[in-house]
């Protein structure tokens, strides 16, 4: 070492102005080489000319206030058509003075779907949170709801079996006889309920007027169909990727059956099945409602698809994971429940939530047998000869309310993506 | 997850709670249900389209809530169920829908083999074609050699093929399958002419054409080459439903060629013309006849207008559509549009 002076008085000299901040980084990603510094001065250029022709389209030269088409046309965006025309494109032929009930379902969802996205929810608060919004959103859909004697039977009975499915091993005795009453009242009650001794009994909530799903429309329609379509699915995917797994061979096949067979034909003929086989099959006269059917549909569509990706993610497990569990005496829903779909499910985040996005937009394949989602709601606004020919706003609308959705979505998968993975992050 | 689950399923059972059923003949479930149930198209304008406030609107829809008018004397007690192409006669076939309104064209096959009933025919369409204005074009005998746009595998592609053949002319087909690709192809200049059913020319014209084209730069050619006669339907089974379905719109026809309208028909109940009287109800019999109220004219006269009202306001010159009437004029006018008499 020759050093003059000592290393303690040695100052730091800063980098050369050219090699740090906005200039040094420009001049490091974008004119590295001459090729590169003409090839970004073209993008640039190309990009300024798109955006300025799309800004004097979308902003300047376009018109907020006309009353009707006529007035628009010449100009650049007819913005106003949206004005006239966003309550119809979100909540479709809902009574008009009445929007602000699918307005406040569409919250109380949103508020529903923000709220189970926290992790720290992930417990027995998702049950409370997921039962109090369906029930506000589907009060102010429906106006009035009717719960029968026999569901609530029916929620008895699953409630008392996943308890002791659960905490078999857990349970205080008391805690085990509450679960084998709820069990014992819910099978009894609805045996005698099929039987016909019970009556046909039900608790009526009625403090709105009742609106039938037929004038659904919009943005609530697109919510309630993705939504509870996934909601359903999810459980069911879960079931049908065991089932696949099952060493039962009846399980197994049925499962493997219905996978293949679902996922071998197209959403588009499942609907067109559900709204144009299934009313020949039933008795004359008996009509399922038509919401009810795409909802099934898209359950058993989307069911399918989530189950491939859940099995995905269970294959990934070692199997030491499956031993040690049997080894601890976990019986198989604690084994599943506690040690397997944890960690499955972790893997499988980013495409589960790749097949949710996924779906959210499929929602709009229920035209054609007559419902009208947002899609279809925007697509319904532009047959108004009255404010004709001006298809690009509408979509440019349409497809914006999607993105800020759908980009909402794969935001939080990537969040999850990390908070999940903490544990394995070095 | 098996939260979420309990949970849907008390949702489930919320939305199965919204199932309808009826049972017996057709009338009857429709007085008990107080309500008429009419399928209609998704979305057509002139013939049925949805207003800012989601009221639907147009001349399929008028027929509905003139047979709602004539049995229950009120013409909004119509719930509307949008069907498409596909399963239309499905949904009449199963109940779902009392009725159509939906711009069916009226054959003999879906009269018979579908067990289907066609009460008459509201709209006389028929192919034709619409030209770029700057053409120059006057007549379809003009079009010798021009690029069509037309969709595969219809009846349409049929009859241009046979018209041009007829004629000894040729013609470059454009095939495209979706009407959205058409109209585009066809307002980008990629053909000279686009072919389908007239009414649906007159609305893609009024409704779909691109921002700095206006409708008025396209004409439709005056030359009809097909017959597509569009009614309403009903299914087999319940015989006095269908004659009312069929008379409701009869008197709108029949409204028109004695010249009662929705402004004047006040005033006519004080005529001494006897058919008005028989018409509107003065002279009883008509209504007792039909099994409605026998004032069922006057209602559907007073609430949706005759049928020229009904014509001018949602497809006609009062609309934005300026669809001529052709041959939808009266018979006295030298139109097809002729009622059987009420008497």
């Amino acid at each position: 070492m020759t050093d003059a002076m000592p290393a303690g008085d040695r100052k730091p000299i800063a980098p050369p102005v050219d090699e740090t901040g906005p200039l040094g980084w420009a001049r490091k990603n974008l004119f590295s080489s001459w090729g590169n510094g003409i090839t970004t001065i073209v993008l640039l250029a190309f990009v300024v000319w798109v955006l300025d022709w799309f800004l004097e389209w979308a902003l300047f030269t376009a018109n907020f206030t006309a009353t009707t088409g006529a007035e628009c046309r010449g100009g650049g965006a007819c913005w106003a058509l949206i004005r006239e025309k966003f309550r119809y494109i979100f909540f479709g032929s809902f009574p008009y003075e009445q929007h602000w009930r699918p307005l406040f379902a569409v919250i109380a969802m949103l508020a529903m779907l923000v709220l189970s996205a926290d992790r720290r929810m992930w417990n027995w608060r998702l049950l409370v949170i997921w039962g109090v919004g369906s029930f506000v959103t589907f009060l102010l859909m429906f106006g009035q709801l009717h719960i029968p004697l026999s569901l609530i039977l029916a929620v008895a009975l699953i409630a008392g079996g996943i308890g002791l499915a659960l905490r078999s091993g857990l349970a205080t005795p008391s805690e085990r006889m509450a679960y084998y009453a709820l069990v014992g009242i819910g099978a009894v009650g609805l045996v005698l309920r099929i039987a016909g001794v019970l009556p046909s009994w039900s608790i009526a909530i009625a403090p709105l007027s009742y609106v039938e799903t037929s004038l659904w429309g919009g943005l609530p329609v697109t919510l309630i169909l993705a939504t509870y379509g996934l909601a359903f699915a999810f459980p069911y995917g879960i079931l049908l990727a065991l089932g696949r797994r099952s060493n039962l061979p009846l399980i197994k096949g049925l499962c493997v059956g219905f996978i293949e067979l679902i996922r071998g034909v197209p959403l588009i003929s499942l609907l067109i099945m559900a709204s144009v086989m299934l009313p020949l099959f039933l008795p004359s006269g008996t009509t399922i409602d038509k919401f009810l059917r795409a909802q099934v549909a898209v359950i058993l569509f989307a069911g399918a698809y989530i189950a491939e990706v859940i099995r995905g993610g269970l294959q990934s497990l070692p199997k030491g994971q499956f031993e040690a569990a049997d080894a601890m005496g976990l019986n198989y829903p604690q084994k599943t429940l506690l040690i397997i779909l944890p960690q499955a499910l972790r893997v499988v985040i980013p495409p589960l939530i790749n097949t949710f996005i996924g779906f959210f937009k499929d929602t709009s394949l229920v035209l054609i047998i007559g419902i009208f989602d947002f899609l279809n709601t925007a697509n319904q606004a532009l047959v108004d000869p009255n404010w004709a020919g001006f298809p690009g706003e509408v979509y440019l609308f349409a497809a914006f309310v999607y993105f800020i959705f759908c980009y909402s979505m794969s935001r939080y998968s990537k969040y999850l993506e990390l908070e999940l993975n903490k544990g394995t992050r070095r | 997850m098996l939260k979420k689950m309990a949970a849907g399923v008390v949702t489930a059972g919320l939305i199965g709670v919204a199932g309808t059923a009826h049972a017996g003949k057709d009338l009857d479930a429709v007085k008990a249900r107080g309500q008429l149930i009419c399928g209609i198209a998704t979305g057509v304008a002139g013939f049925a389209q949805q207003d800012d406030k989601g009221k639907w609107l147009g001349l399929d829809i008028d027929v509905c809530r003139a047979v709602s008018a004539a049995i229950f004397g009120d013409a909004e007690k119509v719930k509307y169920v949008p069907t498409t192409a596909q399963q239309r006669f499905t949904a009449l076939q199963s109940g779902e829908v009392d009725m159509l309104s939906r711009t069916t064209t009226y054959t003999l096959t879906r009269d018979t083999a579908l067990g289907l009933e066609f009460t008459g025919i509201n709209y006389y369409d028929g192919q034709g074609f619409m030209v770029p204005k700057k053409l120059g074009v006057k007549s379809a005998k003009e079009l010798n050699g021009a690029t069509v746009c037309v969709q595969p595998g219809t009846t349409t592609e049929l009859n241009l093929a046979d018209y041009f053949r007829a004629n000894k002319m040729t013609f470059k087909p454009v095939v495209i399958e979706k009407v959205e690709e058409i109209r585009a192809a066809f307002y980008a200049g990629r053909c000279d002419v686009y072919t389908t059913d007239a009414s649906g020319l007159y609305s893609t014209r009024a409704a779909n054409t691109p921002a700095p084209l206006k409708p008025d730069d396209f004409v439709i050619l005056p030359e009809i080459i097909s017959k597509e006669p569009l009614g309403p339907v009903v299914r087999h089974g319940d015989n006095q439903f269908t004659d009312i379905v069929r008379w409701a719109f009869y008197a709108m026809v029949e409204a028109e060629e004695h010249g009662i309208t929705s402004k004047n028909v006040d005033e006519m109940l004080k005529s001494d013309n006897p058919s008005i009287k028989r018409i509107l109800g003065v002279t009883p019999g008509m209504g007792k006849a039909l099994g409605v109220d026998e004032k069922w004219v006057y209602n559907i006269v007073k609430q949706v207008g005759n049928y020229g009202e009904s014509f001018d306001r949602n497809v006609g010159m009062g609309s934005q559509l300026k669809i001529a009437r052709g041959l939808n004029a009266l018979w006295t006018n030298g139109g097809l549009q002729y009622s059987p008499p009420i008497r």
